[in-house]
């Protein structure tokens, strides 16, 4: 009985609260994170006049490492083209941790990439695994995710990016 | 009634809260509409099929399943969320404790200028974790979260407090022992003036646990509160970076240490450089007697508080991930470990017309070189370690991979990994013997068009110990944007038992939309050992029909 009275109030809490959440979108949690240098960082702070992406990688990780590796021969190109930012937010723990940044300058990203060792910014965005990828348009709503990664999505992904770019919306 | 009297003041504090005079219905309608809620679920489930020739036991409910939903509700400064957690009956391999239905995580928290409060359970780590890293692994079943009061406080630039006091989670309940604990943490780059553009980037960082537990043990008279500390430092300058963490742990007798009174010692140093085209990073660990449970009788990997990292690769191809991995040996070793990353640049001799990446990695684990006290009836000391030997070897890796582009339909990674792997330690097993073993794969990517690709993974494990040699053949097939098909063979083709000669096939389709993603499978799974950060389950061999669902909102 506990259960289903906690259960119900709950319920009835996050209820009210998504029905009118679905009116806005949600925005980027602002949560704190780790610079590569172990330093501060706070995720209300990823801005861009442009599209943002959100890529949940780790060192660990096959397809995330394939991902953002394809994404960086043409990166420079999506920046020139549309203004993009692409976040590459870490989940490595302390076990790799001082394996990102060279790691990230080995392969020459040239993304902001940030470490969730504790994953706050993870469970703030409802994470279940890596790679998760978020789409942020230039007012700071999220307007897109996708999970996991196949050969050939950054297309579809950057197909997205233009839109966003152009304005247009992506429902 | 605890609970209940949770729900009312749950339901007064919301009416309170619609009430207040001068909020009008407006206000009401924008507080409300500032808020987001987010969240993920997953289910797992499989049926099982007996399959004697694997090993597969019969499952006698046939279906098992995990799964769980989070949902976090954010408004402003002002954060709450809910966990349920489902086993109906757990899936094989996972801890037994998980059984049933139930409500295992819950929060409030709010941020009010530069104290930030968490009531319910949180997870935390100070440092490096080495006395204090509260965390989870799902696809491990590992949960060892706090449920009580954090506070955060920024004294000062640069200056943040954090302090925790709770009990740990175990399973659906909660341990016995008590965790109270205080981190500082001084980054002087922001805190000193004129130092905030310096090339040269320190951060600082004390910490102090203390857990309590009752002494109800009638053959030893045991400390009830036990403490521990650490310092810690992180130092970047340029390209550079050295990060170091001593810790040093009070007296603490537990089934872990066979109850001797003994004091724990951990350090940790790991160091990088890395510029563009060039990385390394060299790590050295070494921990003795460090094992810290808020229940000195617990096992396993139950109720931990701290955290000590495995200082060895993280591998993810299939038998050189599976078979062999390294798990930390919580009562002592000795790890090194070296990592370089090197990028040959496109046009170079090496380079060829897409460059070509290198990576050489070497790890390597030892017991402490220990010598027996005897003096199991006086001080209890158990033994003396130097701290600049080593013992018995516990785990080796050499490996190096090769990453190239040949043109712009194909591509490939090849891997060549030598293994020493202590089995008699790591799993446990006395009298097993130590396993050598010489793994390579080729993982080759052709890709049709912008769509369609195939990417095929070849591996090969060649050893005269434990199973002999094995072969695994991965097909995978990717339709992007949506959808994946997978075929997989595992081969136990060296087996010296011929009867275990066994193919391990299996067959996957994959769907994913936004956020949600539908995997099923069909085949065999082989017994097997998955890890995480060095935590470790062991997986028994199970034949049948898997399906999984996820979503994130």
């Amino acid at each position: 009985m506990k259960i289903i009275k906690s259960l119900l109030i709950c319920a009835l809490l996050f209820g009210t609260s998504l029905s009118y959440a679905q009116n806005t979108k949600n925005k980027i949690p602002a949560v704190d994170v780790k610079k590569m240098d172990g330093s501060k960082f706070n995720t209300g702070e990823i801005k861009n006049d442009g599209p943002i992406i959100i890529n949940f990688w780790a060192t660990w990780c096959s397809p995330c490492k394939r991902e953002l590796n394809n994404i960086a021969e043409m990166y420079e190109d999506w920046v020139d083209e549309t203004g993009v930012k692409l976040v590459a937010m870490s989940i490595d723990d302390t076990r790799n941790f001082a394996k990102v940044a060279p790691y990230v300058n080995g392969k020459g990203w040239e993304y902001d990439v940030y470490i969730d060792p504790n994953g706050d910014f993870k469970r703030a965005l409802g994470v279940n695994n890596v790679p998760h990828t978020f789409l942020v348009d230039n007012k700071g709503n999220i307007v897109w995710q996708h999970n996991s990664y196949s050969e050939g999505d950054e297309y579809e992904l950057y197909e997205l990016v233009k839109k966003l770019a152009a304005g247009e919306s992506i429902e | 009634m605890k609970n209940i009297s949770l729900t009312k003041l749950a339901i007064g504090l919301t009416i309170s809260i619609f009430s207040i005079s001068n909020i009008n219905a407006q206000s009401v309608d924008q507080i409300l509409s500032n808020g987001e809620v987010r969240g993920n679920f997953q289910l797992d489930m499989q049926y099982y099929q007996e399959d004697s020739l694997i090993g597969a036991q019969d499952v006698p409910e046939k279906i098992l399943s995990n799964g769980f939903l989070n949902l976090v509700y954010t408004n402003g400064p002002f954060s709450m969320g809910v966990r349920y957690e489902s086993y109906l009956n757990a899936l094989l391999g996972f801890p037994d404790g998980y059984k049933g239905n139930g409500l295992t995580y819950r929060f409030a928290s709010f941020q009010k200028k530069r104290l930030s409060v968490t009531v319910g359970n949180f997870y935390e780590q100070f440092g490096n974790g080495l006395i204090f890293r509260t965390y989870e692994e799902r696809g491990l079943g590992y949960d060892n979260m706090m449920d009580g009061v954090r506070v955060k406080y920024s004294l000062a630039r640069g200056l943040t407090v954090t302090g925790v006091t709770g009990v740990q989670r175990i399973f659906f309940e909660y341990g016995e022992g008590i965790v109270r604990g205080l981190d500082v943490e001084l980054s002087l780059n922001e805190a000193i003036n004129g130092f905030s553009e310096s090339k040269t980037r320190i951060i600082l960082g004390a910490s102090g646990i203390s857990k309590y537990q009752a002494d109800q043990d009638s053959r030893y008279v045991l400390p009830e509160n036990v403490g521990a500390g650490a310092g810690r430092i992180n130092l970047t300058h340029g390209y550079f970076n050295v990060n170091a963490e001593y810790a040093y742990k009070a007296n603490d007798p537990s089934a872990d240490n066979g109850y001797i009174y003994k004091p724990g010692e951990a350090l940790f140093v790991q160091t990088s450089y890395s510029r563009k085209g060039f990385g390394l990073v060299l790590a050295a660990k070494r921990n003795d007697n460090m094992s810290f449970r808020s229940d000195r009788t617990a096992d396993q990997q139950n109720l931990l508080i701290n955290y000590l990292p495995a200082l060895t690769k993280q591998h993810t191809y299939n038998l050189l991930a599976t078979l062999y991995p390294y798990a930390v040996q919580l009562n002592g070793e000795v790890a090194y470990q070296a990592d370089l990353i090197y990028k040959f640049d496109k046009g170079s001799l090496l380079g060829g017309k897409y460059g070509m990446d290198i990576q050489v990695n070497y790890a390597t684990a030892n017991n402490l070189d220990t010598t027996h006290l005897n003096d199991e009836l006086t001080k209890r000391q158990g033994y003396e370690s130097k701290w600049f030997e080593v013992g018995e070897v516990y785990f080796k890796d050499f490996n190096t991979q090769l990453t190239k582009k040949f043109s712009k339909k194909v591509k490939g990674r090849f891997t060549y990994a030598n293994l020493v792997y202590n089995k008699d330690v790591i799993e446990g097993k006395p009298g097993e013997p130590t396993v050598y073993a010489n793994i390579g794969i080729a993982d080759v990517t052709y890709k049709f068009n912008m769509r369609n690709s195939l990417r095929t993974e070849a591996q090969v494990l060649f050893t005269e110990q434990d199973q002999g040699d094995w072969a695994t053949l991965l097909l995978e097939y990717s339709y992007s944007p949506h959808w994946f098909f997978a075929l997989m063979d595992q081969y136990n083709y060296g087996n010296e038992d011929s009867k275990k000669q066994i193919h391990y096939y299996n067959a996957s389709i994959g769907y994913n939309n936004g956020g949600n993603r539908i995997t099923m499978s069909y085949g065999r799974q082989r017994a097997g050992i998955f890890c995480v950060g060095g935590v470790c389950r062991v997986v028994p061999a199970s034949s049948g029909l898997y399906l999984s669902i996820t979503s994130s909102f």
